[in-house]
Order: structure tokens, then sequence, then C-alpha cells
């Protein structure tokens, strides 16, 4: 396959980034869409230019590294749930020409090129995405049962690798889906209920003071997560925010 | 020459700190012997901790919650993304849920066995004894294992053992411990005891009298090189198995940490010894970037086949007759047939497709003489047969999930077509040396986890690699590293401290080097090239000619490598070529210790078959009167042999036996 790509480069932080075009050739159906960029960035190594930075770990789709932009969408499947990682050139026509872009959100500074500062992401759980439990004090594990129906829904949220599609695709650049899938996750479990209302009061301050729009029921974001998250896990976490009101700090 | 020529003889090591007491008090009695930190001086005292998967993370956040101070680093972005995430299958505990007959003492039994009699059965004992302790952790943490309807967790048989004792969650167990560590992690960091360091990489190793006291890292978004002293350090690095180029590790996955620990005094145990998992998706072509890989419980139900002829190679399989087909596994070994363990299984797989027989896209192979050749490397796993005795929705059920992921990454329908599988390099199971504390060669220095050498022995079981990550960082470290700290206070040191500042300018040096040679040759290509090397002559099936074959083109390579490489960019910037070149130039030393260790080892062992120890019917033969013992090795300077000590395994508590599956 031939393709024509636009792709995002900015040299820092503070520097001016703008679209470059580049030509490929040579690419195969069979490729990852990340193989396409190392392709890439090998022929720009060979023309001594300096490779297109981005970010990727895994490559199986569960670490949450890689993700950028792809034609407008974040991961650039509209019709299938995927990470970047996961996408195949097949997905793509000979000849077409791809536009790809880092994450786009204030709470998101782009480091060079494709690659973005998610750190929000880790301050959001450290204010208070756990449950407080020092090792060696935990209980027989049959000690609590959890009912299956309860903790197949907090599996559910639970399964969100924290790529920042959601907040990528969302025209707010709010970081709800995301806040909301660990407050499901660990409101649904009984070892979480003691910390759950004081949880989504310190979640969502911290989603806000990081600069992440709010939600306003668009979608977008659960339509590009490769989790599956729903939308509804929102109205939960905004139900428990409700609820939470009614209580005194530190409850 | 000849195989000693590679090597120099050193003293023979022994295990210190495992008390000498029956196997089963013997935990109890260590941690009652190992001095305390009392809380108050806790507070004086700073470790460093490098990696932030299940073995780091943990540490960080257990050696936070007692009240030391953490630094932590990791080279992703954010801990979470450390690779224990990737891992599928489960992890075991002996909790005997299901009143099966499990024991500490029968897992025990299984993990040594399964190594082939090469692990240190006192570490071992010690992994089945905490490990019922992990799950309650787990569980107070809200890691979301799968359940039963009365709420009670459930549990599955996996890896050919005979109980039920994995605890699961989903395909994605090692995703949900992983976020359970980590966000036990943050909330350390919240709390002030860890400060996380994300982007950084290790480069040096800081060791001052002996001791190891601190890191130097380089800040992967701005380039800055700095060093960073505590009173100890904790390296858990996970594994090596990106030396082969294509394996099932995440792209970033590296030796640096250990290896630059290894160059400064830390032994090697073992670096041989990796696991080679049967069931991965094939090679599609030459730019392949990382395999991945499919549960094995995919044997359970599909029949693993090639064409009897080289000529069907390219046919559509649905158009090849039941008669020539050969159902190479169930001819070989009857009576385990398409479950014979995961070495036997990979290696079949590649003698078919060495003899011709693979299927797939052929690929452009460059063998280490420079000779191109064309290879398909694939056989087929068929579920034709699952699919009319089941059905179509009973194998959906079972495998939904694997034949999705399988079609997304192949185009291919699994339902309609065959599966092509072939092995890849998943695990390492050497690392460096450590004792019954988990302290190196290096006194100040700890291993936990994938990156140190101690509980897998010849061959990791599944779904023991989360368990030895846990128990390494929640329940091993934490009781074991304060008999070191309770030494302290220890010297302070200044940033000028002459062994400070030979650490930082060696660092930097390196790094002026890879950027000054400006070559013509991509850091990828050369490691892509050590990587056929490596899987040639050090995977499967190793050889004596072969092996010594290998060292010379590695070295060869390497001196290449340091004259013709292209590093693009500058130091004080993200530049991505630049860390995978610091990588890569690590992995060359490391492919030839690898090479010269598997050529020292001639039994087949685990993992690994040694073409000169067969049996008569070309099974493994294990040779217990020469090499039961651990093989660790000592740097021995640039430019010269390293030194081999051996850790005789003496088994007390079980007996030595031979594996057999026909």
């Amino acid at each position: 396959m031939k393709l024509k790509l636009r792709i995002w480069r900015q040299a820092g932080p503070n520097a001016t980034g703008r679209m470059v075009d580049y030509d490929i050739d040579g690419v195969s159906e069979d490729m990852s869409f990340l193989e396409m960029l190392d392709l890439l960035n090998e022929n720009l190594t060979e023309a001594n230019q300096e490779p297109v930075a981005f970010d990727h770990d895994c490559r199986e789709g569960i670490c949450g590294m890689c993700g950028v932009v792809i034609n407008g969408v974040a991961h650039g499947a509209d019709k299938m749930r995927t990470t970047t990682c996961q996408l195949h050139m097949r997905s793509f026509e000979d000849g077409a020409t791809i536009e790809i872009e880092p994450w786009q959100a204030g709470a998101f500074p782009v480091l060079k090129d494709l690659a973005v500062d998610r750190t929000a992401f880790d301050r959001i759980i450290q204010a208070g995405g756990f449950i407080s439990s020092n090792t060696g004090s935990a209980p027989d594990a049959h000690a609590t049962p959890a009912p299956k129906l309860e903790a197949d829904v907090a599996f559910d949220n639970a399964t969100c690798i924290g790529c920042g599609a959601c907040v990528a695709a969302c025209p707010n650049s709010s970081a709800m889906l995301f806040t909301s899938a660990k407050i499901q996750h660990l409101a649904l479990l009984p070892q979480g209920q003691p910390e759950r209302y004081s949880r989504v009061k310190s979640m969502v301050a911290q989603h806000d003071a990081e600069g992440f729009g709010n939600c306003t029921n668009i979608g977008e974001c659960a339509a590009v997560c490769p989790k599956g998250i729903p939308l509804e896990s929102i109205s939960q976490l905004n139900k428990d925010l409700v609820k939470s009101l009614f209580m005194k700090d530190g409850k | 020459m000849t195989p000693a020529d590679f090597y120099t003889e050193g003293v023979d090591l022994v295990d210190t700190k495992a008390p000498d007491v029956e196997i089963s008090k013997m935990w109890e009695t260590r941690k009652f012997q190992a001095r305390l930190v009392n809380p108050a001086n806790r507070r004086k005292l700073s470790v460093i901790i490098v990696g932030t998967g299940l073995a780091g993370g943990a540490a960080a956040a257990t050696l936070g919650e007692a009240g030391y101070n953490v630094l932590n680093f990791c080279y992703q972005d954010s801990p979470r993304r450390a690779h224990s995430i990737a891992a599928q299958g489960g992890i075991n505990a002996a909790k005997n849920y299901r009143n099966d007959g499990d024991s500490t003492y029968r897992l025990f039994y299984d993990t040594v066995k399964g190594g082939d009699y090469r692990a240190r059965e006192t570490n071992v004992y010690r992994l089945a004894e905490v490990s019922a302790n992990i799950i309650d952790q787990c569980v107070a943490q809200g890691v979301p294992f799968a359940r039963e309807y009365g709420g009670l967790l459930d549990t599955r048989s996996f890896g050919g053992v005979q109980v039920q004792r994995t605890f699961y969650a989903r395909g994605q167990t090692g995703q949900q411990l992983l976020i359970g560590v980590y966000q036990q992690l943050e909330r350390q960091v919240a709390a002030g005891t860890v400060k996380m360091h994300t982007r950084h990489e290790m480069v040096e190793l800081i060791v001052v009298d002996g001791r190891a006291r601190g890191i130097v890292t380089r800040n992967m978004v701005n380039g800055k090189v700095e060093a960073w002293t505590a009173d100890a350090v904790v390296l858990a690095t996970g594994g090596y198995g990106n030396v082969f180029f294509l394996s099932t590790n995440a792209m970033g996955c590296n030796v640096t940490a250990t290896w630059r620990a290894h160059r400064k005094g830390a032994h090697f145990a073992n670096p041989c010894y990796t696991q080679i998992h049967p069931t991965c998706i094939p090679v599609h072509g030459e730019t392949q970037s990382k395999l991945t890989l499919m549960s094995e419980s995919l044997r359970n139900d599909g029949r693993i086949w090639v064409p009897k002829r080289a000529e069907d190679c390219a046919k559509d399989p649905r158009e090849i007759p039941e008669e020539d087909r050969d159902y190479y596994l169930e001819r070989i070994y009857p009576s385990f047939g398409n479950l014979v363990p995961r070495d036997i299984a990979s290696r079949q797989a590649k003698n078919m497709c060495d003899e011709g027989r693979g299927v797939g896209p052929a690929v452009r192979e460059l063998d280490p003489d420079g000779n191109e050749k064309l290879v398909r490397r694939g056989v087929y796993l068929d579920f034709a047969d699952a699919i009319e005795r089941l059905g179509q929705s009973a194998v959906a059920g079972k495998y939904g999930n694997l034949f999705d992921m399988y079609q997304q990454i192949t185009g291919e329908n699994p339902y309609e077509v065959p599966m092509r599988i072939y092995p890849a390099v998943h695990y390492t199971m050497g690392g460096l040396w450590v004792d019954y504390d988990l302290q190196s060669s290096i006194t100040g220095m700890y291993v936990c986890g994938e990156a140190n050498f101690s509980d897998h022995g010849a061959n990791r079981l599944g779904a023991s690699a989360l368990m030895q990550g846990l128990a390494d960082g929640y329940f091993v470290l934490p009781n074991t590293i304060n008999d070191y700290l309770a030494d302290a206070p220890f010297e302070k040191l200044a940033d000028d401290h002459p062994d400070v500042v030979e650490a930082v300018t060696s660092a930097k040096a390196r790094i002026d080097k890879l950027l000054s040679i400006q070559g013509t040759r991509s850091v990828d290509s050369f490691h892509k090239e050590l990587g056929h090397i490596m899987w040639e002559y050090c995977g499967m099936e190793r050889t004596e000619a072969g092996l010594i074959k290998a060292i010379g083109l590695i070295r060869e390579l390497k001196e290449e490598y340091w004259s013709n490489v292209r590093v693009t960019g500058v130091n004080e910037d993200f530049n991505q070529a630049l860390e995978r070149a610091g990588r890569v130039a690590d992995f060359f030393e490391l492919g030839e210790l690898m090479c010269i260790d598997a050529l020292h080892r001639r039994e087949s062992c685990g993992g690994h078959f040694r073409a000169e120890s067969q049996t008569q019917d070309g099974e493994a033969l294990r040779h217990d009167d020469e090499f039961l013992y651990v093989g660790a090795w000592e740097w021995g300077g640039e430019g010269s042999k390293p030194i081999l000590h051996r850790e005789p395994l003496n088994y007390k508590a079980i007996e030595l036996k031979q594996r057999s599956y026909k």
C-alpha cells in the first residue's frame, strides 16, 4: 500500500506545531498502525531526519500507553473498539490520506509530536481512587462475599486502561468517563463502601482542578472507549456525587 | 575453541540467609531473626525502587506504608503501564478453597517440578507459603476477581496441574492485579511517602564502598542525566525477552537496569533460561514489531497440524484432505497429544517449519550467515472438530474473546479457517542472583520479580509469574530489607562524592558516544539482526557449534554497532531513538553471556533442548550429576571473560525426578 500521511509535528511543549506531509510506500495491510509509523520512522532515520515521537508500549491493547487521533477519531476506528496499536492497516484504502494528531486537551499538554503528558490521570487516582488497606492487614478473601452481578459491573468498569481517548474525543475535554469508571469499580464492591462518598467528592474535585471540562452527556467518550466503559457510569457517578453532598466531610 | 575457552571458573556460592531449620519453619524463623527498624527511624531512611510492576509497585507501596521514604522510578508515563499488565491467565494460590487436596507443599512441589529441578527450593517454598496472603490482600484492595453466584471467588485449573488453584479476572488478571498495586502506590504518593518519577530510565548504578547507594537516571522528556542517592536500592525491572527483538514483551522492556548492576558486581544467574510460549500469533512480515500471545487454553480443544507435503503449504487448508495432514503432536506424543508442555509444543512447531512444512505467509529471513530465504513460520491450530462436536456457540462461549482478537490482528475468521500459531519468547527465568532475602551480590541492592532468578528454575509454570511478583513485593522484601537497613545510619553522600560523579560521568559519556557515531544503520536494524542470531542459536534448540558461532556473530555485530549506528537528534530532548540505542547496546552484552551460559550447560532442561543431550527417542535429557546448580556469572571486566560461580542446589524437601510426556 501507498499512503499519504499528515502528521502533527511539535518540537517540544512550548514550540508551535504544524501538520507535515509524508509519503509512505510498502505498507502491508497486515501491519498494525504503529508498525506503519515504525516504517515511517525507519525511512526518516535513513534520510537523516528526526523520527516522529509517539507513545506506545505493550502493543496488545492493554497498557493504555498508545493513542493518537486518526482522521479525527481517537484510536481511529469508528466501527470497532480498539486501541491504536490494535488497529491494522487493512482498515485503510490503498492511496488514502491519513491525518494523525495527538490527544488534544488543555490538561494533556503535548510533550513532543504525538506524545502527551497524561499525569493528570495519576493525580485523579491519588485523590481517592483506591481502597485504604495496608499490606498485611487484609482479612481472608472469603470473609466478605461480593454479589456476582454487582462484581461483574465493577469489573466492566475496572477494565479502563487510562489511555485518555475519552478526553480526546470529548468536545469539553472532560475526563468524566475515566473518573467514573474508577468510582464505579470501587463503589460496587463491598470493600469500597467505607470511602465511597468521600472518594467521589475528592476525585471529582481533582478532576476539575486539573482543568478537564464538565460532562454534558454528548457521549463521544463512550463511542471511542476501547474497553467499552458505558456512559451510564457517569450517571452513577453523578448519583453518588449528589448523595455525597448531604454527607459531612470525611464521609 | 571449546566451551571452557569462553569463561573462567570462580568459587562456589552459598545462600547464607535461609535458616537451617525444617523448610516449613524457615520463613517464620527468618522473619524473627531479621533485625527491625523502629518506626521513628524509618522516616530517616530512603529506598530507591526501580520499576512499578507487580513487584516494584507492591514493594514501593508497602515500604511507603511502613514509613520509609521511597523514590520510585519507571520509564513509562504512568506506573500503571508496567508490563505485568499484559498477563492473561491467572494467579496461583494454595488456598484450597476447592477442598481438592491443595496445600502449600503441593504448590511448592508443582513449582519445583515444573521448573525441572533448577530452582532454589527454600525460595519456592516461601513463595507457596505467602501465596494465600496475596489473594486476601488483593481482594481487600478491590481487585475484581471472578466470582461465583454465591459471591465467593471462582478458581480454575491451569498449566496442567490437577488442582483448581488459579484465581483469575477474565482474561486480564495481570491488568487487574497491577491496577490494584497502582492504586495502593498512588495512595502512598498522595500520602507523601513515595516520590514517583515517571519517564525516567535508570542508566547506571551507584556503588560506594561495596554498597549500592543510588542510581543515575535519564529524564526521557528533557534528557537530564542525574544522580539519586538512598540507603538501599531495589531493582524490579522485569525480564529481558526483548533481546530476541520479537517477543511478547512490551516494546520498552529492557535489561539495562539489571545489566548496569551486573557490570558493577551483581551476579547474573542462569541467563540462558528463557521461556518460549507455543501459542502466539505468527510473524506477518519483516516489519513485525512484537508478538501477541493467545492463551494456552486454546490447546484444550484445537488440533495442531501441518501438511504432510511441503508443496501443500500454500494451499487453502480447508482443501487439504485429512489423509494429507500431519497432526504431529498427536502422532509423536499419543498420550498427551496437543497438551504436551510448552517447551515440547514449541520445539516441534519450529521443527516442522524448519522442515519446510510451515504454513501462512512466507516471510523473508536473513539467516545469520547473511543468506536470504523465505520461510513459512506457522502451524495450524484447527477448531473444525471442536465446532462439529460442541457447536459454534459453545466454542465461542469458551474462546470468543481470543477468536475476536485473532481476527482483529490477522483479518482471518478462525471459525472458518484454522488459526495459525507459532512460538514466541515470553518470559525469562534467569535474572540477577539473589539470596533468600532477595539481596543481590552487591550489598544493599535487592532484586524482585522477573528481574531475579530464584523461583522458576529452568521453566515457569502458568499463573506463577504474577504470584512471584506480588509475593516478592508485598511480603518478602518488606520483611527482609529491614535487616539491612538496621545497619543505618549510613554515610551521607554528597553530590560531588567521587563514586557519584563517576557514575554520572560514565552514563553521560555513553550517551555522547552513541550520538557521536553518526553511522548509516538504524538502531532497530541492529536489534533485529541480534534477535535473529539469538532466536536461531540460543532459542529453543541449541548446539555447541551453533552457540560458538553465535558468540562470534554477536561480537562482530556489536563492534559494527559501536562504529556504524545512527542515532538521530540530541540528548536534551524527547529522543526515542536514543532510548532504544542504550538498551540495544546492553542487549549485545547480555546476548553474549546468554550464549556462554547456554554453551556451558550441556544438558536439556526445562524450556531448553540441547541437541547433544537427548534420549534415544529424541527427548530432553537432564544431567543432574553435572548441572544441579545455579550458574551465577560475575562480570569479568570489559573485554575479559565472565566468571562462573556455581550455587549447588540441595533438594532436601523434594525428590529429584525426570519428566516424561510420552
